[in-house]
């Protein structure tokens, strides 16, 4: 009787469990669609109105005039030529701004790890997070003022990879400082032991050791300002021709994708350039967690 | 203390009145110890957990001063030379270290890892005598059968007995002196361990050992000397047999005899 009693229990009881279980994992289909909807919309609009765009000269050419773009609009062509200048410009920008960023960023990092909790390294800690967030807008006017007036005198390349410097500053230290921390100190002790310089054994044995999270800091801060147009506006101004010296005015594929929306005839290639500057950054993204699921 | 000790002639270490303290206000983790060591011989350190052991040979390759806050009080002499008074890249070079736990360079092949001490100091030497010295230092560990055809591989990818070897082997590939092991041997299965043991009696030929344990067989096995530490104190220091068979102060006989430690 008991034993009875028990079984359609049990058996109400796995009712109300599968019940549960269903309405449990219908909320997270629900959740995960709300959360992926954006992105599959975004990449959608994207791929549908500029993958037309993208064809060899789109990677070959200059942007075209507003007239050529105007001909072809109104025979209802393919816009004529590409946005190899922004992308030229693109590269210039964030190679120089890299190259500024990375070494200084991982020495600061670097000090940080090194000198923990004492005071002058919490203050560095302390502006370094007030420095990320920053507007980047205000980034702008600061390498306006600096760059722009005080060193270049006029727009140039250089301006806008300060401005994408100090907005890659943070993200680097803080992820140097993070890596450093994960490696053993016990491989620092082994280093020392065996009677290698200090700065020897931050060389050629903790950053080879942490590289992996390096890269990832360094990889996640170039895709974070890889789409940056606010500060580049001010700074690096844009240019229809392909430029690579870092004094002159240069274009950056988000600075072309500002210039199309403000000319009614090149619309079209608003697409396929964000669809461009997507896909860039998405690649990035993925080698970075490709290097952090390797670790 | 120093009670049953029997002079030693012309000893390759001479620790005088050393005190050490991990802080300021901390009190001393090692307390006026003063011994000396004998040349090519093995140097047993025991004592029960916390008790300084590990505290005072870190001292000795001057690995304390990594940490800025730890207070050292007191001489070191290697060779009758004060190693404060040496740089310490150069006292490192002539002492080397195996630690507690294996900690082969994680970037490094095997090979990379035993002439990591070349390497990592820039020090160039031929291709051809980087493999002998490799060669050398990995049959010395008994190492060599087991990984002469993976020698490009991560030292990483080695189990843990076959790692702290390797560990072993790096110190010895630089020619050191000294060699100071931080029970070597406490992450090792008993074949491993013997394996260690058997290794240290041979190099001792060449190489004076000082060696931290907390096994009182493995100490009795193949030290000749021993140093019986108990609170920072160095309780007793003399021949092992001795300290083993008639120990002269009551707290080392209790821990030799199992009654604490
Ligand atoms: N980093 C440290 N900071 C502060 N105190 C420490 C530190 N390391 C050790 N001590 C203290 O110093 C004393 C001696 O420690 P030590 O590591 O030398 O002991 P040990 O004899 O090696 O012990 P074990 O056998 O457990 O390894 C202990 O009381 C310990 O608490
Ligand atoms: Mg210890």
């Amino acid at each position: 009787m008991g034993v009875k009693q028990n079984t359609i229990e049990l058996k109400d009881n796995s009712a109300y469990r599968r019940l549960k279980d269903k309405l449990f994992l219908w909320a997270v289909i629900v959740v995960s669609l709300i959360t992926i909807s954006p992105i599959v919309l975004i990449i959608g609009k994207l791929a549908w109105k500029g993958f037309r765009q993208i064809n060899f000269s789109f990677f070959t050419e200059v942007t075209p005039s507003t007239y050529d773009a105007m001909i072809a609009v109104s025979n209802n062509e393919v816009i004529p030529g590409g946005i190899v200048n922004g992308i030229t410009g693109t590269l210039l920008i964030v190679g120089v701004a890299s190259l500024m960023a990375i070494p200084i960023g991982i020495l600061i990092g670097l000090f940080l790890f090194e000198n923990g909790q004492k005071p002058y390294a919490n203050l560095i800690r302390n502006l370094s997070d007030i420095l990320q967030g920053v507007p980047s807008i205000v980034l702008g006017l600061i390498a306006y003022l600096w760059v722009v007036k005080g060193i270049t005198h006029g727009y140039s390349a250089f301006a806008g990879s300060v401005a994408l410097t100090i907005m890659m500053l943070p993200l680097i230290i803080r992820a140097t400082e993070e890596t450093m921390k994960m490696i053993p100190g016990s491989l620092k002790e082994a280093g020392m032991a065996l009677g290698v310089p200090y700065y020897k054994v931050i060389l050629r044995v903790l950053i080879p050791s942490g590289f992996s999270g390096l890269m990832t800091g360094i990889l996640l801060s170039i895709s974070r300002i890889l789409g940056e147009t606010a500060p580049l506006l001010l700074t690096a101004l844009g240019n229809p021709m392909i430029n690579w010296d870092a004094t002159a005015p240069t274009s950056a594929v988000p600075l072309l994708i500002w210039d199309f929306y403000n000319d009614p005839n090149m619309v079209d290639l608003i697409w396929s350039s964000s669809l461009f500057l997507m896909g860039f950054v998405l690649t990035l993204n993925i080698i970075s967690k490709r290097i952090i699921a390797k670790r | 203390m120093n009670k049953n000790i029997d002079i030693i002639d012309s000893p390759v270490l001479k620790i005088d009145k050393l005190h050490i303290a991990y802080n300021k206000t901390d009190k001393y983790a090692v307390k006026d110890v003063n011994v000396t060591v004998k040349k090519n011989a093995i140097t047993a350190i025991m004592g029960p957990s916390g008790c300084g052991k590990s505290t005072l040979l870190r001292a000795i390759n001057r690995m304390h001063e990594l940490y800025p806050a730890i207070q050292t009080e007191g001489g070191i002499y290697l060779n009758e030379e004060n190693i404060m008074k040496m740089s310490p890249i150069h006292l490192r070079r002539k002492i080397g270290m195996v630690f507690q736990r294996p900690n082969p360079f994680p970037t490094m092949s095997i090979y990379d890892n035993v002439i990591a001490g070349y390497k990592l100091n820039g020090i160039r030497i031929k291709k051809s005598e980087k493999d002998k010295i490799v060669e050398e230092a990995l049959r010395s560990v008994a190492l060599w059968d087991e990984v002469k055809d993976s020698l490009h591989k991560k030292g990483t990818f080695l189990s843990g007995g076959q790692q702290q070897r390797l560990c072993i082997a790096r110190a010895i590939a630089f020619k050191p002196d000294v060699i100071l092991l931080d029970e070597p041997t406490s992450a090792l299965d008993p074949i491993a361990t013997s394996k260690v043991e058997d290794l240290l009696v041979k190099l001792k030929k060449d190489y004076t050992i000082v060696m931290v344990t907390h096994n009182m067989a493995q100490a009795a096995r193949i030290s000749e000397y021993s140093m019986f530490m108990y609170l920072g104190d160095l309780v007793e220091y003399g021949k092992t047999k001795m300290m083993f068979t008639n120990p002269r102060d009551k707290r080392t006989e209790e821990y030799l005899t199992g009654k604490f430690g």
